[in-house]
């Protein structure tokens, strides 16, 4: 099983700046929707980027596994990403 | 890329194979994502030899048609079409149909002999976590490898055999709209008819898999390792007592080591999965080169032009759907009402002349005039939601939509309840969450829907066309989007008050593919319209006749002594609706004191008459008469039922040769007993509102039953609806007269 080391540069997907390429260390919770992201592909180890924000600042669209998948801001909160530079 | 597709292989190679099979016809189901090309394919595959149905107990599209797997051969297969899924695993609808279609749990429908999982090359990874889970099954699986095409225009080389080499199992690459690939799909398909399948090509951790085999052996050897991970890591318990109790231990044991427990299968499918992608799958390194897609998102989905977007879209919607429609329905409208007098010219006159003319052809008129209306909502519908514009519109609308409580998955179910809330009731099954399903399905009917239109049609034309407001906006304008706002603003409030008291839930969760924009397929766009309008019809269809047909019995019987002449009601309803849409048409005429008051008493001493009068002291506080109270009686079986049952009501030519008085002079002109005028604008106003609100449809009540499982839910909807309706028409005419409105 992956395991991620935690490190300071870690945030929330919610506070993902737009554009910036990361990869998901964890998702919380073991509820419906935790599980629904990670079946959607947002597992750990995955790379995410944020494209943009709704209208009005929420729901917001990210690019993963080649994809694009529209989430809130609650559910990018449960998501642990670190940004990745090359 | 490696992906050339196969010529078909010659059929006397599969004509020993197929005889083989001969005996027992098999049956395939077509499982795949959201999006993926699977209903392209099941189009190619059966042609029109298809039918639409339901699941039992619920709402969920039960496709299947005929697959001839050799042209011109006799192994025909029976190709089960499951919804679209991302997975297996929880607990929405689809998924638990798919699961049990997959297990044989649907009486009627056996277990398939073959799996097809369509999945999508562009976005391989995410599309093969379902084939993952149908390998659990371990039933023999095909995978159909679509949009190869738009892969290799992005730079997605894969290497199809080696693909097929390390799932175990054949991979097939399709393109259904151009038939390539089909010979070899069905080909691929006689040769593992009878096989086994392969299972799955992961494990899990020493601890998890030590759990998971103890909890085969203590099921015994009829339970599948599918079904044993799904104990043991789905979200609901198993039903049976001793199996709950030694499946929470295993749990209770498993989590105590790690928290998130739950998430290995998850992760041993998608870690795998990339093992294999890794093997197969080449991307060139300008992959950050923005798609086309995404070029397109950033007008439509942009701050401001994706709003003003979604606006010129609804508006170009509507437009189309009221101005493009009314010439077919002018024409349907025409046809029924020459038809009609066909029959009665050519029949002698009597009761069954009668029944068939003002029973059954104004009845089935009165709904298929709204055709049209429907086939374009429908056709705009499909080609928002083929193209992937649907997805964009609950994005830019989910923050108002959570507003009021709702998930921006409500926003296209309740536009298109703005044509009719059947289908708008239907379309809410994308939302997983019930109660915020039942949210939006107990306030979509609340969107002022066509049915209600031929209502307004009517009072507006007889009470305020003539008004212009500014010297250029008609009052019958004006009238017409005001009840529009006022439905949709008392929804709001409805589901405010809903979500925060008997379905009160955290806000729902929005997890939502942006699929990528696709020119639509014609072929699959005409066959959705055509499936889900003859949907329509036939449920709006069997009650709106039998509901007219009774309504008929109704005002026909008893027979009054001073009416003899059975075709003095019977003039009427072939002019009703002809008169209802377009009263304009007829002039007035004069006609017999005589027989105004000979069709008024038989009509007075009808059974509806008498539950007219009956209700009268109730309806009379909203400014109604007793005849309208047939009126309303009537329309709550559907709202346009009321044009016809006011035309049977006040419009009184006793001699069928002379020309109908329009319905609209019949309302301006209907008296009270003390002579003065029944109806004022107060009044037809009042009975606007009282239409907006009431919930007046068998077909809808009938759809929310069944989709909720229950009487409660529509037995709630009718009454709290009614009491609204009520309220707003009595504030309206008790308030409007205060204020010296007449």
């Amino acid at each position: 099983m992956m395991t991620f080391q935690k490190t300071p540069n870690d945030s929330s997907l919610a506070h993902l700046p737009v554009g910036v390429q990361a990869r998901v260390i964890a998702v919380a919770g073991s509820n419906a929707v935790a599980r629904r992201l990670m079946e959607m592909g947002v597992v750990p180890g995955a790379p995410v980027r944020v494209i943009k924000t709704a209208p009005l600042g929420d729901p917001m669209e990210i690019r993963v596994r080649g994809y694009h998948l529209a989430l809130r801001r609650t559910e990018a909160q449960t998501i642990t990403v670190t940004a990745v530079t090359d | 890329m490696n992906t050339t597709l196969e010529s078909p292989p010659p059929v006397k190679d599969l004509a020993g194979t197929a005889e083989k099979s001969r005996g027992k016809r098999l049956t395939i189901a077509l499982a795949g994502n959201p999006n993926a090309g699977k209903t392209t394919l099941f189009n190619t595959l059966t042609g029109l030899r298809q039918k639409v149905a339901n699941y039992p107990g619920v709402t969920v599209e039960r496709k299947e048609g005929v697959w001839p797997l050799v042209p011109g051969g006799n192994a025909h297969a029976r190709l089960i079409d499951l919804p679209g899924l991302y997975s297996l695993d929880a607990a929405s609808i689809d998924e638990r149909i798919a699961r049990d279609v997959l297990t044989g749990q649907i009486a009627g429908l056996p277990a398939p002999d073959i799996i097809v999982a369509v999945v999508d090359a562009t976005n391989l990874e995410r599309n093969l976590y379902l084939a993952t889970q149908l390998l659990e099954y371990g039933r023999p699986l095909v995978i159909a490898l679509t949009m190869i095409d738009l892969a290799e225009r992005r730079d997605i080389e894969i290497d199809v055999e080696r693909l097929a080499q390390e799932l175990g199992v054949p991979v097939i690459p399709v393109m259904a709209s151009q038939r390539r690939g089909i010979d070899a799909l069905s080909a691929a398909i006689i040769e593992l008819a009878g096989n086994t399948g392969v299972g799955p090509g992961w494990r899990l951790s020493e601890t998890a898999e030590r759990e998971l085999s103890s909890l085969a052996e203590q099921a015994g050897v009829k339970h599948a390792r599918h079904a044993v991970l799904r104990d043991l890591y789905g979200e609901e318990l198993p039903a049976d007592t001793e199996r709950r109790a030694a499946v929470e231990l295993a749990r209770a044991r498993l989590s105590e080591a790690d928290r998130n427990w739950w998430q290995e299968p998850l992760l041993a499918r998608y870690d795998w999965i990339e093992q294999v992608t890794a093997r197969c799958v080449r991307q060139s390194s300008n992959h950050q080169r923005p798609t086309a897609t995404e070029r397109i998102d950033r007008i439509l989905t942009h701050r401001i032009f994706g709003p003003l977007v979604l606006i010129a879209v609804m508006l170009l919607v509507f437009q189309t759907i009221f101005s493009w429609a009314s010439l077919p329905m002018d024409l349907i409208d025409k046809g029924f009402g020459t038809l009609g007098e066909l029959l009665r010219n050519n029949m002698s006159p009597g009761l069954l002349t009668d029944l068939l003319v003002d029973g059954i052809i104004a009845g089935v008129g009165g709904v298929l005039v709204f055709l049209p209306q429907i086939l374009l909502l429908f056709f705009f519908i499909t080609i928002l939601e083929d193209t992937g514009y649907m997805a964009r519109a609950a994005f830019l609308m989910d923050r108002l939509m959570r507003g009021v409580g709702l998930h921006g998955k409500a926003f296209m179910p309740l536009l298109s309840s703005f044509a009719c809330a059947i289908p708008g009731i239907m379309a809410t099954r994308t939302i997983e969450n019930p109660k915020d399903r039942f949210a939006t399905i107990m306030i979509a009917p609340f969107m002022s829907c066509s049915a209600r239109l031929p209502v307004y049609a009517l009072l507006i034309a007889a009470f305020f066309s003539t008004q212009k407001v500014l010297g250029f906006v008609s009052v019958g304008a004006l009238m017409i989007v005001s009840m529009y706002m006022l439905g949709i603003a008392v929804a709001v409030c409805v589901a405010w008050v809903l979500k925060h008291t008997i379905l009160k839930a955290p806000p729902p969760p929005l997890v939502l593919e942006m699929p990528p924009y696709r020119v639509p397929n014609l072929l699959t766009v005409a066959q959705a319209v055509w499936s889900r309008a003859w949907l329509f019809v036939r449920r709006a269809g069997t009650v709106i006749l039998a509901i007219s047909i009774i309504l008929w019995a109704l005002v026909t019987f008893p027979r009054s002594n001073a009416t003899d002449n059975p075709s003095a009601t019977a003039a009427e309803v072939t002019a009703t609706d002809t008169g209802a849409r377009e009263g304009t048409d007829n002039t007035a005429v004069n006609q017999g004191e005589q027989g105004r008051d000979e069709t008024g008493e038989q009509i007075r001493n009808s059974f509806a008459g008498r539950a007219g009068r009956l209700i009268e002291p109730l309806i009379a506080p909203l400014g109604f008469d007793w005849k309208m109270g047939i009126g309303l009686i009537s329309s709550f079986a559907a709202r346009e039922t009321l044009v016809s049952t006011f035309s049977i009501v006040y419009n009184v030519g006793p001699d069928e040769n002379e020309g109908s008085p329009s319905l609209i002079d019949a309302v301006r002109n209907a008296r009270r007993p003390d002579g003065t005028p029944a109806w004022t604008p107060l009044v037809a106003v009042s009975m606007m509102v009282f239409f907006v609100l009431a919930c007046q449809c068998m077909s809808t009540i009938a759809v929310v039953r069944r989709e909720t499982n229950s009487w409660r839910w529509p037995l709630f909807m009718v009454s709290y609806m009614l009491v609204l309706a009520y309220v707003a028409s009595l504030i309206t005419f008790q308030g409007g007269r205060l204020l010296g409105f007449t």
